[in-house]
């Protein structure tokens, strides 16, 4: 009994959650951890004794296998022409429905985010057949142009294009909205001051909007970032990772190791380089606009009331 | 949990033993529909049928079996029966098939009935056969001077050439989907190609019998005889095939129900099948041994159910109904010859086909080899690699794949 009074309350508070994290976070990515050190595949589930310990092997094996480096330069590819062309329009469509002079302004917003919410499957029937070589719209726009046909999908040199083009409609809205928020917390007076000052559209938006929006970035660009690094849906559903691997992702890659193979063993640590990688990734974004990983202000809202202070000193 | 299963799955309501059945896809859809008959015939069973998408099926299969949650009876595309059988998870038939009454030996094709035997045992009742036979355009090729479809791999490519000739630059003689490892696998078994060596422990893909297959194979993308694009050029076959887009495909047997659903009715007559032609004499060429089997879980507790389930399928009354429900070809000769299927203008080239079929090699990692197949065969396709180089890393991964395999065959492993 008085060893029971003993409990620090707050430990009595947490444990729930604790322990569904320790269930349901920590003991799986402890046992992949432990997996991408053996080489687990259906040999080693028909019988434990056909299991190895193969130490670093699996991550060494990764190193040298040609499909993991097309994986990881396709990801890179899709992150860094993706990434920031997703926010660039997200931003233009942001400053767009919330343009004072912009009418049905939430009929706009709703149209904008409703690619987020559809189901990728059916959108990507859709783009299928908006891609076909020969009678889909794109290609017949182009040909209006005088542009030759493209191959979008069939091409290698394409179909990575073709995918940024539908991951960038398909997400835009998400950070859209985001902006929006953003925006709509800069302050009136801002803008009146720099009017007053002469400053003209272009130097309200350079000088004004965008410091303003800083804290908007870092969290848009981690968050993008993130998920694009975790790119699978739209190549696992249009292309399977073709033609001839030209959209096979990291992540594509792991879950046929994993889930199409069973190869566990080689699929796990598939799973923690892109860990590292994309950790790495984040701290560097952040120590790009002098933050540190786990520096409270990444995780706070996205307008920061020191920047709204500071620009408006 | 254990008691849950016992008391949950094997009995119902009403007291009869429940068999569980996992089919997939359309065999899925339609399979409760034979059902009643046999739980007529057998008052103390019911089945209880489980539908499983294609493309969902092996997974939720290897996640049944590590979940120990294995139906008693199930569909499996005769490709997985190695994997499963590595598994342990069959249950051995030899025995149930020499004593059976229903099932009897010689009335299924030789060559569909090898892909269930794997190291001399029997884990499979084939269920429904497929394998590839050639599609064509019986008006291009009669125009193009062969009103008769080629029997050689020379008269195939004199066609071929011809209708080309005929048909432009923008259109093609025949289809090869470059995601397909089929085709130049089947040209390779018919030059008699291993394709794996030493007890299937290396890939034999520099052979000379590979080799000459491969280079027909990439012969009709070099001279423009197949389109050399990806999937996405062809977007819908039967609307292409109907407008002459190309003249031959190779296909299977489901898209004998396709065809005739989805080609306009102008094409009736105008389209045909035929066996494949062959490498040089000996008519019809090989292909692929392909379909689905019924295997029983080997931790059944409900075995001699999950055996008299799979005799009734098998049944030359049943097979037909099945037939005509799925339009799957019957895995019994009787069947055949029931429904008349043989004379069928469309269906009898399967018939002839049938006879000539062989197996891939029968290991699990099977599946994974015929990707990388396709890859390699794509990149050569595309001029990334030479044929060379394309057949040498070919072998280099098959043999990285086959490692492990190695060293359970080396006796460091149990087996």
């Amino acid at each position: 009994m008085t060893r029971r009074r003993r409990i620090d309350p707050a430990l009595c508070f947490v444990a729930p959650a604790l322990g569904l994290i320790g269930v349901f976070f920590l003991v799986p990515v402890v046992a992949s951890l432990v997996l991408s050190f053996t080489d687990f595949d259906i040999y080693a589930i028909a019988d434990a004794r056909h299991l190895r310990l193969v130490g670093a092997d699996n991550y060494a094996t990764l190193l040298r296998d040609p499909r993991f480096c097309t994986a990881l330069r396709n990801t890179l590819y899709f992150v860094l022409v993706g990434g920031p062309l997703s926010v660039a329009v997200s931003l233009g469509a942001a400053l767009l429905v919330s343009a004072r002079l912009a009418r049905f302004r939430g009929f706009f917003r709703t149209v904008f985010f409703l690619p987020v919410v559809t189901t990728l499957v059916a959108v990507a029937v859709v783009w299928r057949y908006l891609y076909h070589p020969r009678f889909g719209l794109l290609n017949r726009g182009l040909a209006l142009l005088g542009l030759g046909p493209i191959d979008w999908l069939g091409d290698p040199a394409w179909a990575m294009p073709a995918i940024i083009l539908l991951a960038v409609w398909k997400n835009f809205g998400f950070n859209m909205i985001i902006f929006v928020a953003g925006l709509e917390n800069v302050p009136e007076r801002l803008y009146e001051a720099a009017r007053i000052d002469g400053a003209g559209a272009w130097q309200q938006f350079r000088h004004v909007t965008l410091p303003m929006l800083a804290p908007t970035f870092v969290f848009v660009g981690v968050v993008t970032m993130i998920g694009y690094f975790q790119l699978f849906a739209e190549p696992y559903v249009m292309t399977q990772g073709g033609p001839a691997d030209s959209t096979l992702s990291v992540v594509l890659l792991m879950y046929e190791e994993g889930f199409r193979w069973w190869n566990m063993g080689h699929g796990a640590a598939i799973a923690f380089v892109l860990f590292a990688i994309i950790l790495a990734c984040t701290a560097l974004q952040l120590r790009l606009r002098g933050l540190k990983l786990g520096e409270r202000e990444v995780a706070t809202a996205p307008v920061g009331r020191r920047g709204a202070e500071e620009a408006g000193a | 949990m254990l008691l849950f299963g016992a008391l949950g799955c094997g009995r119902d309501s009403r007291g009869g033993v429940v068999v569980e059945l996992w089919a997939m896809g359309r065999e899925g859809e339609v399979v409760a529909e034979l059902m009643p008959g046999f739980e007529r015939r057998h008052p103390g069973l019911r089945v209880r049928v489980q539908q499983i998408p294609w493309s969902a099926a092996h997974e939720k299969l290897v996640t049944a079996y590590v979940g120990g949650a294995m139906p008693d009876v199930f569909q499996a595309g005769n490709t997985w029966l190695p994997e499963f059988a590595a598994l342990d998870a069959l249950e051995p038939l030899d025995d149930r098939l020499a004593r059976s009454p229903a099932l009897v030996r010689g009335d299924d094709f030789p060559g569909i009935l090898d892909t269930n035997v794997i190291d001399g045992v029997t884990y499979g009742v084939p269920w429904y056969v497929d394998t590839r036979v050639l599609f064509y355009r019986r008006d291009l090729l009669a125009e193009a001077g062969h009103p008769d479809p080629p029997r050689t791999w020379a008269a195939w490519t004199d066609a071929m050439a011809r209708v080309k000739a005929r048909a432009g630059p923008e259109r093609y003689a025949i289809l090869l989907p470059l995601r397909e490892w089929q085709p130049p696998v089947i040209l390779a078994l018919q030059l008699g190609a291993g394709l794996l060596r030493d007890g299937d422990r290396y890939g034999d893909f520099r052979s000379p019998a590979f080799r000459r297959a491969f280079d027909f194979y990439l012969d009709l993308f070099r001279r423009g005889l197949a389109p050399g694009t990806g999937e996405a050029a062809v977007a819908n076959v039967y609307q292409d095939f109907a407008a002459g887009y190309f003249a031959l495909y190779v296909s299977g047997p489901w898209n004998l129900g396709e065809f005739r659903q989805r080609l306009p009715p102008g094409l009736n007559g105008r389209w045909a099948t035929a066996p494949l032609p062959a490498p040089d004499g000996g008519y019809p060429g090989v292909s692929l041994a392909g379909g689905a089997s019924l295997a029983v879980f080997r931790r059944s507790p409900r075995k001699d159910a999950a055996w008299g389930l799979i005799e009734y399928l098998s049944e030359p009354a049943q097979q037909v109904r099945f037939y005509r429900l799925t339009g799957d070809l019957p895995a019994r000769r009787s069947a055949w010859t029931e429904a008349a299927l043989e004379r069928d203008p469309q269906a009898g080239a399967f018939w002839t086909q049938l006879e000539a079929v062989r197996a891939t090699p029968k290991i699990p990692e099977w599946e994974r080899i015929a990707t990388e197949i396709t890859r390699h065969a794509e990149a050569a396709v595309r001029g990334t690699m030479t044929a060379d180089e394309a057949l040498g890393a070919l072998d280099r991964n098959v043999d990285a794949l086959l490692a492990k395999r190695r060293w359970l065959l080396g006796g460091a492993g149990t087996r």
